[in-house]
């Protein structure tokens, strides 16, 4: 029998055991556990209602809302965060990172972390999108300081550059 | 543009960027201080009502409540432009007005709290329209203002008065009257909900963490609410702003009263249905004018009434609507004016400071109507901007009432640039004419140009330490909202000092480590403290350069600096690291100050073309061409993100589907979510160019003023008229909607 008062997870290659009712409870949304029990910051929460993108995070190797997740629902489940990017023994940054640099792909940068999660999670399964396949995986993350075009820049200069691996 | 500098002008990565795209960025919900308790609002559902009863006992018997506090536990302090407006009043005035404030240990069982709270309200009619306001018989908002309309404010440019308009309209050759409508009351809507964390130090110190993009004006707008403690605001990165966190004395105001309620840190945090249909939206404008124009595009008189509905309350309308005011004098060369303004408060949300600031409410209302004198004039509008933007020499009223006489540059190449870049000639057919038609799809072109002599306001200080390990630290109270200026601040003085830009970094943006500085409004950071900031650069220069003429026996002027060293300027290799020169126990200190001048503006052109299905009602943006005018730029990749920034912070959108949707019925905001409220998204972009003109401007030592702001400022009326070239009706009223559209093309009643 499976314990269903724990949920295990495992973000950013790292074990987590969270008990219900201890560490979380019944109602808190995988971006408030990642938050404000797993310290993982980087995930922002902007609409919290499945509206805006800057929650999005890597699960099952898939681009989904964070906040409209509940985390007793993650049992069993990989995710990766904007902190699970990085190189953790190098601290290199991704090519995706990098590249989000290189361009200025933002301004002030709340949306961020969703937006390189869209994209990872795109590139991930389809390294060499089109442009209108990039835009379509973004159309659902909210940028409102509009840095939508130095984006695109960035993610196609890492396809062109063939920088892209996982 | 090539240049002989090191930094200014070319591309240097974001100081921050590293943070940003790791997520180690430091925004104000990722602030956690121990102790720290969550306050939250207990908001009306009544658009105007007198509060008869307020029980709070339920509430405060919750276990992990800490405080709740209504009208009656907070100090009967106002703020506003003018002062009117309490933190919690015996009055609601909006749906979503504050009644009670909550704080408890967490988010849960502070809105099970505010729950628990009942009020029992005497309802008044409401009104949200500026005619409907100022009826006679209509309750007034507040006693002070009888007929809702805040009188004006004699130290501010309330009106445009000037020559003789009735010379003026006797020399016109087409005279036009109208009525121009901007009222959409948008949300500039940054990412970042409004947020603050406050606590009291002692009880004359507070300390507030602040989501702002002006620390300075924070500080300087809330002191006098508490008064007059001592306080320290404390910037955290800022997830956008787009001028609504310019003041942010709500959060600020509610945190620490609950903090003090408390005497533990609290956090408010607006969710975003707070956040929409709770605070600073844009002003809303009507304008009667009438405008006389000759046939060579001149024009000869501007007259009218400009009513702005500033909602619930004003944080800033009166400075807001003196700012439209210069404004519009720098877009449209006039000498005979009466122009005068009124100022209503209505039921709706309240505005408060946005990008844009008066004039893009103003130019969004009027420009329609002097598109109709063009068009009766047949005056190309391109032909007509070109002939009447500020140019050397011109004078203005500004904000403050006084006359000033602009120095800055001839802005003629950011139009021609742009036209030619946007294909003008060709594709202006003349007015009401579309530039295309393919079955029920039309296209139409327009134009729209903006001007801000707020990009030298105000006064900033900057202090500059240099070190004996070859870095300097600039001390200035500077946060980062988007714009990229702690980073370009450090570009300037690298430039300046000739060191690795690695080696320069910015204070910590907090006001007890720095000097004053005013704020980062107005696109005033670049000019105001670009020049606080190099000339405590230069301080810092000689000052160690005079340190080092005794060691290397030569006179400082025979002294140059590079990377951490001096070195003699004709024996290059004669030369010292600086702790030579300093000792290693030494901070060499520059110290710089800017003082407030309004005889330079920036500029902005916006070309668009729009499609219009004639089927649908849609109206499609499909090319989009900024073209600037700010002398040099100091960071090119900023200030492109910038430009194109038009497309948000309720900008060139509120002309085509932006806008707070009211329920006239129960007056209460019916988009207040990310969904129903409609934002542009990655895969409905249309083709869009940004261009400088890089004519060195008499500002500073790198000939540069800001321009970011404005971004938004001329979209909608260039919008107003791509439709009607598209259609052959002119729409008046934005956001010019699929119904609205119908409408005008009679497909629909
Ligand atoms: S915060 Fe999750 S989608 Fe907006
Ligand atoms: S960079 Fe500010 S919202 Fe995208």
């Amino acid at each position: 029998m499976p314990d269903k008062s724990t949920i295990h997870l495992v973000v950013n290659n790292k074990h987590y055991e969270l008990m219900i009712g201890k560490d979380i409870i019944p109602s808190d949304t995988l971006a408030e556990t990642l938050r404000n029990h797993l310290g993982l910051l980087g995930t922002k929460i902007s609409c919290d209602e499945g509206a805006c993108g800057a929650c999005t995070v890597i699960l099952n190797g898939k681009a989904v809302l964070s906040c409209t997740i509940l985390t007793v629902e993650c049992n069993g489940v990989n995710i990766t965060t904007i902190e699970g990017l990085e190189d953790p023994k190098t601290g290199r940054l991704h090519p995706l990172q990098q590249s989000f640099i290189d361009h200025t792909a933002f301004q002030c940068g709340f949306c961020t972390p969703g937006i390189i999660m869209t994209v990872k999670a795109l590139l991930d399964k389809n390294p060499d999108p089109t442009e209108n396949e990039i835009k379509e995986a973004l159309s659902g993350n909210f940028c409102r300081c509009i840095s939508h075009y130095e984006v695109l820049k960035a993610v196609t200069a890492v396809i062109k550059g063939g920088k892209y691996d996982k | 543009m090539t240049n002989n500098y090191r930094y200014i002008g070319k591309d240097t990565p974001r100081k921050d960027a590293r943070d940003i795209v790791t997520g180690r960025a430091e925004y104000l919900d990722d602030v956690r201080l121990p102790h720290m308790l969550i306050g939250k609002v207990l908001r009306s559902p009544l658009p105007h009502a007198e509060i008869r009863s307020i029980d709070v006992s339920k509430a405060e018997a919750l276990p992990g409540v800490h405080a709740v506090l209504t009208y009656k536990d907070v100090p009967d302090a106002t703020w506003g432009i003018p002062n009117h407006m309490r933190l919690l009043d015996k009055k609601v005035r909006f749906v979503g007005d504050a009644v009670a404030l909550v704080a408890a240990d967490t988010t849960e069982i502070a809105n099970h709290a505010v729950e628990r709270i009942r009020v029992e309200y005497e309802p008044l009619q409401a009104c949200y329209d500026v005619d409907e306001a100022t009826q006679p018989g209509q309750p007034p908002l507040y006693d002070q203002y009888p007929d809702n309309v805040i009188p004006q404010i004699t130290k501010l440019l309330q009106n445009v008065i000037k020559g003789d308009v009735d010379k003026g309209f006797a020399e016109a050759d087409e005279i036009i009257e109208g009525t121009g409508f901007y009222e959409c009351f948008p949300n500039p809507l940054p990412p970042e909900p409004p947020g603050v964390i406050a606590y009291w130090k002692n009880p004359d110190k507070l300390v507030a963490y602040v989501a702002t993009q002006s620390l300075g004006l924070n500080k300087y707008l809330a002191q006098p609410f508490f008064r007059m403690a001592d306080t320290q605001f404390i910037a955290t990165q800022c997830g956008g702003s787009y001028g609504t966190k310019n003041a942010n004395l709500t959060p600020i105001g509610y945190a620490a009263e609950l903090a003090r309620a408390t005497r533990r840190p609290v956090k408010i945090y607006y969710t975003k249905e707070e956040h929409l249909a709770a605070y600073s939206l844009r002003l809303s404008c009507r304008i009667n004018a009438r405008v006389g124009i000759k046939n060579d595009g001149t024009v000869t008189a501007v007259t009218g009434e400009w009513i702005v509905n500033t909602g619930s309350g004003s944080e800033a309308g009166p400075h807001e609507i003196a700012v439209g005011c210069g404004e519009l004098q720098l877009a449209l060369r006039c000498p005979n004016w009466d122009l005068r303004s009124k100022l209503v408060v209505t039921n709706r949300a309240p505005t408060g400071i946005v990008r844009g600031y008066g004039g893009q409410e103003l130019e969004s209302s009027i420009l329609p109507i002097m598109g109709m004198a063009m068009e009766k004039a047949n005056v190309d509008p391109l032909d007509f901007f070109k002939k009447n933007f500020v140019r050397v020499g011109d004078e203005y009223f500004w904000r403050n009432g006084i006359k000033y006489i602009y120095r800055g540059i001839d802005f003629s190449p950011a139009i021609d640039n742009g036209a030619a870049r946007f294909g003008w000639e060709e594709k202006w057919k003349g007015w009401g004419k579309p530039m295309s038609v393919h079955g029920n799809k039309r296209r139409g072109v327009g134009v729209g140009i903006h001007c801000n002599a707020d990009v030298g306001e105000d006064h900033s200080e900057a202090w500059i330490k240099l070190t004996p390990d070859g870095r300097a630290l600039i001390l200035v109270a500077v946060s980062e909202a988007g714009q990229g200026q702690r980073s370009s601040l450090c570009k300037m003085a690298a430039e300046v000092l000739n060191l690795p830009l690695e080696h320069v970094n910015m204070s910590f943006p907090d006001t007890d480590g720095n000097p004053f500085e005013f704020a980062l409004v107005g696109s005033r950071g670049t000019y105001t403290v670009g020049k606080a900031v190099i000339e405590a650069a230069e301080d810092a220069r000689r000052r160690l350069l005079e340190l080092a003429s005794p060691v290397m026996n030569l006179k400082p002027d025979e002294l140059e600096t590079e990377d951490g060293y001096i070195f003699e300027i004709t024996n290059p290799d004669n030369r010292i690291p600086w702790r030579k020169a300093t000792g290693i126990v030494r901070t060499v200190l520059g110290q710089g100050r800017f003082s407030e001048d309004f005889t330079l503006s920036n500029f902005l052109v916006t070309f668009v073309e729009v499609e219009v299905d004639t089927t649908t009602g849609m109206v499609k943006l499909v090319n989009v061409v900024n073209s600037a005018g700010c002398g040099q730029v100091i960071a090119p990749a900023c200030l492109e993100g910038q430009l194109h920034g038009a497309l948000g912070a309720a900008g060139l959108d509120t002309a085509i589907f932006e806008g707070g949707m009211l329920d006239p019925s129960i007056g209460r905001m019916m988009n207040s979510n990310m969904i129903d409220y409609k934002w542009r998204t990655f895969n409905d972009l249309p083709e869009f160019s940004t261009l400088t003109q890089d004519t060195p401007m008499p500002s500073h030592r790198f000939h540069a003023v800001g321009v970011g702001e404005i971004a938004t400022s001329p979209g909608p009326s260039a919008v107003l008229m791509a439709v009607y070239n598209a259609i052959g009706v002119r729409i008046m009223d934005y956001p010019f909607t699929p119904d609205k559209v119908l409408k005008a093309l009679s497909k629909i009643r």
